[in-house]
Formats: C-alpha cells, structure tokens, sequence
C-alpha cells in the first residue's frame, strides 16, 4: 500500500510540477501587463479617532453630532443608512425629544399604508423607524446616478479595507489627473495613457481602480454650518461624517470595550491563581515536564557519541 | 479505565451509592475525567489542546444555540438578522455573535495546535489509529460546519463562498453538475441552499459532540499518549486525571481564553473579511474571493493546479489534491512505519517535521493574499512538497532513520532518579502519595 501512495504522492508532485513551468513559462513568455490601479492606488491616509482602539469609545458626541449633521446634509442625498434607527441616535447625545424633531423633519417620509384604502402612502418618521432611504429602490437609485448604485453607509466603515480612514482618505482624496504622481514620483497619464478618468467617473487613488462614479460631495469650506461653531473646512467634515460612519457600523463599541476591560483583568487573574494552584498540586509529583540541557536525550546522545570517539569510559 | 492501578470509584455517601447502583453516571465521569483516569505525569503544555478544543466546541454551541433564536434563515432576512437585529437590537446579540464568530476561528487554532501534537509525537501510531481517525472526522465535520456558518450572515464573501465551493462538485465529470445542483437544491446559491445549509449548521456541531465521545473513549482505552512516546510501564509513570490534569488544564484554559477575549472584545473583525459587511450581491464578483483563515492551505492547494495534465484537467486536479490533502491524513498510521513514537528521538523526522510545518504556513499565506506569479509559484512548490512530505518522504525516512536511544520508562525521563534521593521517609505516606509510595517501593 506505501508504494501505491507514494505513487499518488509523485503523480500530485508531477501535477503541481507541470503547472509550476506552464505557469512560469507563460509569465515569461507573455508577462502580464502591469495595471495603472496597482501602481497608482494609495493606501488611506492616516486618522485618529476616539473610537480607535481598545480604549476606544464615542465620548466626542460633538464631532459624532457634526458627522451627522455632514450625513444628513450631504451624503443622505443619495446614500441610505438602512441599518439605523432614529432612536438609536441616543447613542452620539441626543435627548429624546431632539429625535422626534430629527425624524418628523427628517426629509423623506416613511412608507405606509393609507388607514382607509390600503394604498400605499407615507408619513413622518417616527424615532422607532430605521432612517428612510433616498431611493424607493435599487432601480431608481441607479436611474438617478448615471447606472451607479450609492451603497448604503450603516456597516462601510466595516466594509472596507481601512475602515473609517478609507472613508476619510476616499472624501478627501479627489484630485486631478492630469500631472498626478504616486509615492514614487511617476506620473499617471505619462505611464498609461489609456487610463484617462473615463466620462462620468471622478479620479480619485483612494478608490481601488482609481475612477469612482461618485463625484466630490464636499467641495467647499461651509457647505455645512455647524451649530457649535467648529469652521466647517471639507478636512475637518470629511473627520466628522468618518467618526459618525465608525459609530454607524459599531454602534455597541463602547460598551463592548468596557466590558473588555473586565473580562480580560477577571481571567487573568483566574489564570494567576489556577497557575497557583496548579503549582501547588504539582508540587508533590516533581514536575520536570521539558527535557533540556545535559538531560536532552539528543545532547546525552552526542556526549556518549563524542566520549566513545575520545575513547573515556562511561 | 486501562491500568491497572487505577482507582475505582467509591461513592462517599448513601444517595451516591444509590444512585450508582442505578445509572454509574459519575463513576463513568470518574474514570474519564476524574481520579480514575491515571495519565502519563510528563506531559507538556501541547496535551492541553485537546481538552481545549472541547471548551471551544461547548462555547460554539452555546453561543450558537442562542444567536438561532434571533436570527432568519431567508435571503431578504439573513443579512440584517445578523447586522441589525442581533448586533445592534438583541440585549448582548454583539457578545453571542462576536464570539460565535471568533470561537471559530480559536476553535480551529486550537485543533491545528492540537493536529501538529499529534503529527510530531507520533500519537496516530499503534495503538491509538482510530484515535486519530475520528480525530480527522471531527476536523472534516468543523469544515463543514465552519463553511455552512460563513453562508449564513449571507455577506458578499459568504455567498461567493458558496459558490465557489459548491462549484468544486462540478469539477468531477458526469456526476459533477447535477450533484452540486442537487446540493443547492438550485442552479446557484439561493433560498434552498441557505435554508439546508442553516439546518445542516445546527446539526452537524451534535454530530461533533457524539464523535468526540468516540474519540475519548477510544483514546482511553490505551491511554493518553505521551512527549517521550515511550509505552507506560507502571503506577510511577503516571498520576490521576484529578486534580494534577484538571489543575493544569484548568489555568491554561483561563489564559487561552484571555487571548480568545481579548480579540473578541477588541478586534472583533480582524480574522475576518470587510466583503462579507456587504450583502450578498449575485451579479457583483468580490475581487479576490477568499475564504476563512482556516482554510487558506487547503485554498492554495486548490488554486495550485492550473495544467491539465493526462486525461484530468486542471480544476479537477486542484479539487482531486485538496481533498486529497486531507484523506492522506487517513493513512498516516501505515506511512510512518517507525517503532518510535515521539520526534523528540527522531533527528531525521524532526527536520522534515519543521519543513512541514514552515510549509503549511506558506500555503496558509499564498491561499489568503492576491494571485501573483511569484506567489503562485511558491504556491505550487509548497503544494508538491506537502504530498511529497507524507506519501514519499515520511516513508523513506521511517525505514532508514536511526532513532536515538529511548529512555528505560516515563518515569526515568522525569525524575532523573532525583526523586528517591529527595523523597524522605515519612513523605511516603502523604495524601497524594501513589507516587512517593510507588517509588519508594
């Protein structure tokens, strides 16, 4: 039977062999051509937040308020945040009757049922609805944005390689092609002609292939006004609606933090006094669990091997 | 159970011994768990894995148990069962589903731990085989089980999961497309699928939990294997499960689960995938479809064969090698043909060991990153070097290698004959003392 399997074991060898030189041969024969999203795509930038961490937590409810007030004001034009109720705004400070005005004035209605006829209807949000969509559906989504569908934002800071900076980065990222340099100091439109931002697209290096159909939605200082005085530079509302989309997908990160904490002290205590105890009853049956040194019966071996080549006794 | 010397169980009270007269439940527990079970007394911190692994299944099942009742098994419903209802509505839904979603995969670090013991001291040999072959089944049923769990939050990574493998089904000739149509129950992933896959999900950890039992009265009947490999000769080269192995596992299962904790609570996502944040889309392909960590070495095996070769063509060979690196697992206990046990007194085995075990790390890093020629290539050599490893190398080595000299018994290899010298007279008859009395006779 060992021959049988060994012989398995070289046709499997043979078989990854033969696609090792076809797959080599081919590389050399036909490299593949290098794509302008590999060497032109930046990874986000750097930003930190309060939500960072194992510390982390949403204490800055001034900036996660801002964040918000970017959400409503920008961004909910076109994106939904299914996932979130009005309610749930509680969590970035603020009162119960701050959320029923948020909801009743919250500029799409709610889908109904008229009470008497049954047809469809709408009416006010209440605090107990989920935020409503923009769009009724993906088909009218896609008719009001050239065939692009605006992904929903409640998990994105979750769904995406880089979290909250990738929002951030991807916000603050639009720029011209034309004269745009990597890290290296290549130039784009020099290196690859062909991959000139295509009509209806926006370029953008934080985007995976470099050309997102979403155009800028923060373009000028003060598109927002903020309530509490912070100057609304797209820098510092691209920060807040990034901390607010953190606190979106993760809305229990506090409190699973705190309970962290906790939970890690209680067992590493337990894990102190079990050793404890496990010592303790060990200590009779003279644990010597690990063979080192002289005893290592492979270093024995070689001072046996090495005194009989030396000839002494024993 | 297997030794002589090991004790029976006495029930201490009246309502015990009325009771074992009827149903022997705690003098079972005794002799599997308890005082009556004696164990090898060298054992290292690699034998505490497998009480482990059963911690992690208790945690799977509990945890899983609960996050049934709040989620929906329906594709306009899986999704935000899982991303809305439970994390953000259900009291603690973030703590079941945080940590159903990381026991997995800690369930899986464990049992991998707990496989390479086993690979390195020789535990699949005579007479522990069917020891390690139930062993296999129950990682074979955790695949099937982990792969059915990532369907059902029914993300983008979680459908095209399923799709990409169910779809190895369809590699075979003939047979392959209406098997894997029948297994969906569709042309695709749907409704069908995920409704067998949440049923095959809740059942299938029940089917672990009774192979495991196999498993543990199979390893009880010899007894538990041991770092020297050598057999156990006498009461000396052993001491009760309880309280020594109950101590010991006791403590490291505290701090294990302070790691398992520690990323449960503050890096939740990290072994896991952003795409699966996504819904299920059917017309969007992800990027790079992946699968869970834990099966990153399997995955790159299958990607590894890309040249049609003979009559077979290239997906069939890829499907063919990949199940084929776990069946060959089966036959382990007849390819390592060595008396010896343990590695320890193996120089030859040992480096061809480590080689294994560096090479499975680098198919676990090809199978997770993008495909680049250079990385695929690394691919296929560590792929052709994993069945060289177990159907030529390991044979050859185990006919043609000198072991080094084995100690005399277990008992010689731990105390180094300290013991009679320190052991002073009145010690003998100490509560613990099957082991100061078994010397000092």
């Amino acid at each position: 039977m060992r021959f049988i399997l060994g012989f398995i074991g070289a046709v499997f060898a043979l078989a990854m062999t033969c696609s090792l030189f076809s797959g080599l041969s081919t590389y050399f024969s036909s490299p593949p051509t290098p794509l302008a999203s590999d060497e032109f795509h930046r990874e986000p930038k750097a930003l930190h937040l309060a939500s960072d961490g194992p510390f982390g937590n949403f204490k800055n409810q001034a900036q996660l308020q801002r964040g918000f007030q970017v959400y409503s004001e920008v961004c909910s034009a076109c994106h939904s945040l299914k996932l979130v109720s009005f309610r749930d705004l509680k969590g970035i400070g603020y009162n119960d009757a701050e959320i029923k005005k948020i909801a009743s004035d919250w500029k799409v209605q709610a889908p109904s049922i008229n009470p008497e006829t049954g047809e469809a209807a709408t009416r006010k949000p209440l605090p107990s609805d989920t935020i409503p969509s923009p769009f009724a559906n993906e088909v009218a989504a896609r008719a009001a944005n050239n065939n692009a569908l605006p992904p929903d934002l409640s998990l994105i800071t979750k769904a995406r390689e880089g979290g909250a900076a990738y929002v951030y980065s991807l916000l603050t990222g639009f720029t011209k092609q034309e004269g745009y340099k990597n890290e290296k100091g290549e130039e784009l439109l020099k290196k690859f002609p062909d991959a000139k931002t295509p009509p209806n697209l926006h370029f953008n290096p934080y985007f995976a292939n470099l050309n997102i159909a979403m155009p800028p939605p923060l373009t000028t200082n003060g598109q927002v006004t903020y309530a509490d005085g912070t100057p609304a530079t797209v820098d510092q509302m691209a920060k807040d609606v990034s901390a607010f989309l953190a606190w979106s997908a993760e809305p229990n990160l506090a409190s699973r933090n705190a309970a962290g904490w906790p939970v890690v002290l209680f067992l590493l205590i337990a894990s102190i006094l079990g050793y404890l105890a496990y010592q303790n009853i060990w200590h009779e049956a003279k644990r010597k669990v690990r063979v080192t040194g002289a005893l290592d019966p492979q270093n024995q071996a070689k001072s046996r091997s090495a005194k009989a080549k030396q000839g002494i006794a024993g | 159970m297997s030794f002589s010397w090991a004790k029976p169980y006495e029930p201490k009270t009246a309502l015990g011994r009325w009771f074992d007269e009827r149903l022997p439940l705690p003098r079972l527990a005794y002799g599997a768990v308890g005082g009556g079970y004696p164990v090898p007394r060298n054992l290292n911190y690699f034998w505490n894995f497998g009480v482990l692994a059963g911690v992690f299944l208790t945690i799977q099942i509990v945890t899983g148990i609960v996050l049934a009742m709040h989620y929906y098994a329906t594709v306009d419903g899986a999704f935000n069962s899982v991303n809305q209802l439970i994390m953000r509505d259900v009291n603690a839904g973030w703590l079941l589903r945080y940590a159903h979603m990381n026991g997995a995969s800690f369930f899986f670090i464990v049992t991998y731990i707990h496989i390479f013991r086993g690979l390195f001291y020789g535990s699949y040999k005579a007479p522990r085989e069917l020891v390690w072959m139930l062993g296999l089944v129950i990682y074979l049923l955790m695949m099937a089980t982990a792969f059915m769990g990532y369907v059902l939050p029914w993300g983008q990574m979680s459908y095209w999961g399923a799709q990409v493998i169910t779809g190895f089904f369809s590699a075979f000739p003939l047979i392959g497309e209406p098997l894997r149509v029948w297994l969906l129950g569709g042309y695709a992933p749907d409704q069908a699928a995920l409704t067998r896959f949440f049923s095959l999900h809740y059942l299938l950890p029940f089917v672990i939990a009774g192979v495991v039992i196999l498993h543990i009265w199979a390893l009880h009947i010899p007894g538990s294997s041991n770092p020297t490999g050598v057999d156990v000769k006498d009461e000396k080269d052993t001491l009760p499960f309880h309280p020594f192995y109950t101590a010991k596992d006791g403590w490291f299962a505290a701090a294990f689960l302070l790691i398992y904790c520690a990323v449960t609570f503050f890096a939740p996502n990290y072994l896991g995938h952003p795409d699966n944040y996504i819904p299920a889309n059917p017309l969007a392909t992800p990027a790079h479809i992946v699968p869970e960590w834990y099966f990153w070495p399997f995955y790159a095996i299958l990607r590894s064969c890309t040249f049609n070769l003979f009559w077979i063509d290239a997906k069939l060979w890829g499907v063919l090698a990949m199940f084929g690196s776990i069946l060959l697992l089966f036959f382990l206990p007849w390819l390592d043909k060595s008396p010896v046990r343990s590695g320890s007194y193996r120089p030859v085995f040992k480096r061809f060991f480590w080689i294994l075990v560096v090479d499975v790390v680098i198919l676990g890093y090809v199978g997770g990153a993008p495909l680049v020629w250079w990385r695929t290539a690394l691919g296929q050599v560590a792929s052709a070097y994993y069945f060289l490893h177990f159907l030529v190398i390991l044979p050859i080595v185990s006919a043609l290698e000198t072991p080094l000299p084995l100690p005399s018994s277990i008992s010689e290899s731990v105390l180094h004959g300290e013991a009679e010298e320190a052991a002073p007279a009145g010690q003998t008859k100490r509560r613990g003392g099957s082991v100061a009395t078994a010397i000092a006779e």
